[in-house]
Parts: C-alpha cells; sequence; structure tokens
C-alpha cells in the first residue's frame, strides 16, 4: 500500500513538472511577436512558404475537394482524428507491451 | 483528491485549451498547387514504393502476426505526428515533424511509405491537409525521402558503431530535412515556369530553414526516445525486426 502511495505521489509529480513545462513553452511560444511574415500570428509553412512562393509565381492553392475548413469543423475534425488515432496508438501500444511481451515470456519458459 | 492531482487537473485543462484554441496549420503541399503533369509525375514515381510497400506489408505480416500491432502503432504514430502543428518560436511559424523516421526503423522503408500514403490520404479527403492532386508529390517527400534517409541513416550509424539513441537522434533529423529538401525541389521545379530552377529552390529551401531546423531535432529527440524506449521494453521486438541482433541484447 505504501508503495502504491509512493508510486501515485512519484507519478503526480512527474505529470506536474511535464505540464509546467509544457504550459511555459506554450505561453511563451503563444506571447511572442513574430517576425516579419506577414501572415497573421503562428502561420502553418504551407502558408508562409509553400503558398507564398507558389502565389508569386502564379499558382493558388484551391479549395479542397472536401473542404472542413468551415469555421469550427476542422477543430471537430482534428478532434476526431486525434481521438481515433490516439486509441489506435494505445490500443497497438498495449497489445505489443503488455500482452505480446507476456506471450514471448511465455513461450521463452516452456 | 490530494495536492498534486488537483493542479495536474487545472494545468490539464489550461494546455487542452491553450491546444485548441489554435487552428491548424499544414506544411504538405496544398492542392492544386503544382501544374497537372508535375503532379502526375510525382504520383507516377509514388506508385511503384507504395506497391511494393503493400508487397512487403502481407508478406511480414504473413511470416510474424506480432508485425501487425506495430505496423498500427506506426501508422497511429506516423497519421498524428504529421497533422500536429508544433510552433516554433524562432520562425513565429508552425510545423510538423513527419514521424517516418521512426516508422522506417522499425518497419522498413516501404511499410513506412505505404503508411505515410495512407495517412497523408485521410488528411487530404476529411483534413484540408495536403491534397488529392498533391497526394503523390507528398507522398513522395514525406513518405519515400523522409522514410529512406531515416533508415539509411540509421543503419549506416548503427554499423559505425553509434548507440541506438545517437543513430535514432539522427535518423530522425535527416528524415524531417530530407522531407523538406525534397518538397523544395517539387515546389521550385512545379511552380518556376520559365524562371531558372536553382535559385527558386535555394530561396524556398532557405525560407523553410528557421521552422525545420529546430522542429528536425524535436523530430530527433522523438525518433531517438521511442527506439530506447522500446529497447527497455521490448528488445526481443527490435531483434525481430532487424533493428538490433540477438548478440548485442543478449550482451
Amino acid at each position: 500500500m505504501s508503495k502504491l502511495i509512493a508510486y501515485n505521489s512519484w507519478f503526480f509529480a512527474k505529470t506536474v513538472k511535464i505540464l509546467l513545462a509544457l504550459t511555459a513553452f506554450l505561453f511563451f511560444t503563444t506571447s511572442c511577436e513574430l517576425p516579419a511574415t506577414g501572415a497573421g500570428k503562428w502561420p502553418g509553412v504551407d502558408e508562409s512558404v509553400v503558398e507564398k512562393y507558389a502565389k508569386e509565381h502564379g499558382r493558388e492553392a484551391w479549395t479542397p475537394f472536401i473542404n472542413t475548413d468551415q469555421g469550427d469543423l476542422l477543430l471537430f475534425v482534428f478532434l476526431l482524428a486525434g481521438t481515433v488515432g490516439g486509441f489506435a496508438a494505445g490500443y497497438s501500444w498495449r497489445m505489443l507491451m503488455s500482452e505480446k511481451s507476456a506471450e514471448s515470456s511465455r513461450s521463452n519458459k516452456t | 483528491m490530494n495536492r498534486y492531482r488537483k493542479f495536474a487537473v487545472c494545468l490539464t485543462t489550461l494546455v487542452a485549451t491553450l491546444l485548441f484554441s489554435t487552428s491548424a496549420h499544414a506544411m504538405h503541399i496544398s492542392e492544386g498547387i503544382l501544374p497537372f503533369p508535375w503532379a502526375a509525375l510525382w504520383s507516377a514515381l509514388a506508385i511503384p514504393f507504395v506497391a511494393l510497400g503493400v508487397k512487403r506489408l502481407n508478406m511480414l505480416a504473413k511470416d510474424d502476426l506480432s508485425f501487425k500491432p506495430l505496423v498500427g502503432l506506426m501508422a497511429a504514430v506516423v497519421f498524428i505526428i504529421s497533422c500536429m502543428p508544433v510552433p516554433v518560436p524562432t520562425a513565429g511559424t508552425c510545423s510538423h515533424p513527419c514521424g517516418t523516421g521512426i516508422a522506417a526503423i522499425l518497419v522498413g522503408p516501404f511499410v513506412s511509405i505505404l503508411i505515410t500514403a495512407v495517412a497523408l490520404l485521410i488528411q487530404a479527403l476529411f483534413l484540408s491537409h495536403g491534397g488529392l492532386t498533391t497526394w503523390g508529390a507528398n507522398i513522395v517527400s514525406m513518405g519515400v525521402a523522409g522514410s529512406f534517409a531515416g533508415y539509411f541513416t540509421f543503419r549506416c550509424l548503427r554499423r559505425m558503431g553509434a548507440t541506438l539513441g545517437v543513430a535514432g537522434f539522427a535518423a530522425g533529423i535527416f528524415a524531417d530535412w530530407a522531407t523538406y529538401l525534397t518538397t523544395s525541389v517539387e515546389l521550385a521545379s512545379g511552380i518556376r515556369g520559365d524562371a531558372p530552377f536553382l535559385p527558386l529552390f535555394w530561396k524556398i529551401l532557405i525560407a523553410f530553414i528557421p521552422t525545420q531546423l529546430p522542429l528536425g531535432l524535436l523530430e530527433g529527440a522523438m525518433t531517438a526516445g521511442m527506439v530506447v524506449l522500446l529497447y527497455r521494453k521490448r528488445p526481443d521486438l527490435l531483434v525481430k525486426m532487424k533493428v538490433l541482433k540477438a548478440e548485442e541484447v543478449a550482451a
């Protein structure tokens, strides 16, 4: 029991440290002023490099065939994709780390 | 609820709010940027690599069932990482790592290309990220160039006696940088019109550097971390995937 409590406080201490570092990083990045990109705050390199040079040479990006870049729809789709991707990653990780390693250690014993 | 837990919940909420309040930004070549002949050329170049990836995946999955969860994990990693915008304060822009370095090390370059093709297709269809006309070009830059650069860097450094962490770090860096180098070639050759190729190529490549130089380092750290973690948790898997020799694990 005492081991479990020690593990719990160690785990939460680590979590707090990681979250603090992440928060500091996010505050730092969101409060920084940009160099002259001219495309608003934090443009992607597709906007600040790819589309910028393409436009200079007479090429412009088309609207995507399935346009999810409308209002908060894109956020929803990204959230959905992140959830599905995260589930797939976690499920595969568990299969690899818990179930398969147990299987391989069993087969090693026999 | 103890003090640490309360603090962790508050911080998680704050971080989640900050993360989800920004809009997504990409690095793939967007829909319609490349003229049709160039888009077709890059697609034609990508098809044989994807076909070889399918063949290799079927071959490996037939031999070893544990290959499937590893491919599933790598597919999820490449998909998530390649649509995760990371702000780079030195440049004031956002971009993302590719994940092809770690995928190529663990499942081989051809299967890594196949994984990338699937991830790019889903992103082009549903996330307004990349495009269907530029799918081939994006496969060649992120999948082919990224995977092979990462794979060969890792193999060469391991042969020269580098540790797993160092070889993984360099593989991640070169996979990322090779992707953007190839994107610069694709973009410069596609959009230049009558202008000379080289000046435009250098201009685009230099514009990528402030963002991709630090992101390459981040990708290197992620790749090294993942290889070392797998070595600690499942060294037998690395032996099976021929990343390590059995003698190295025994030692």
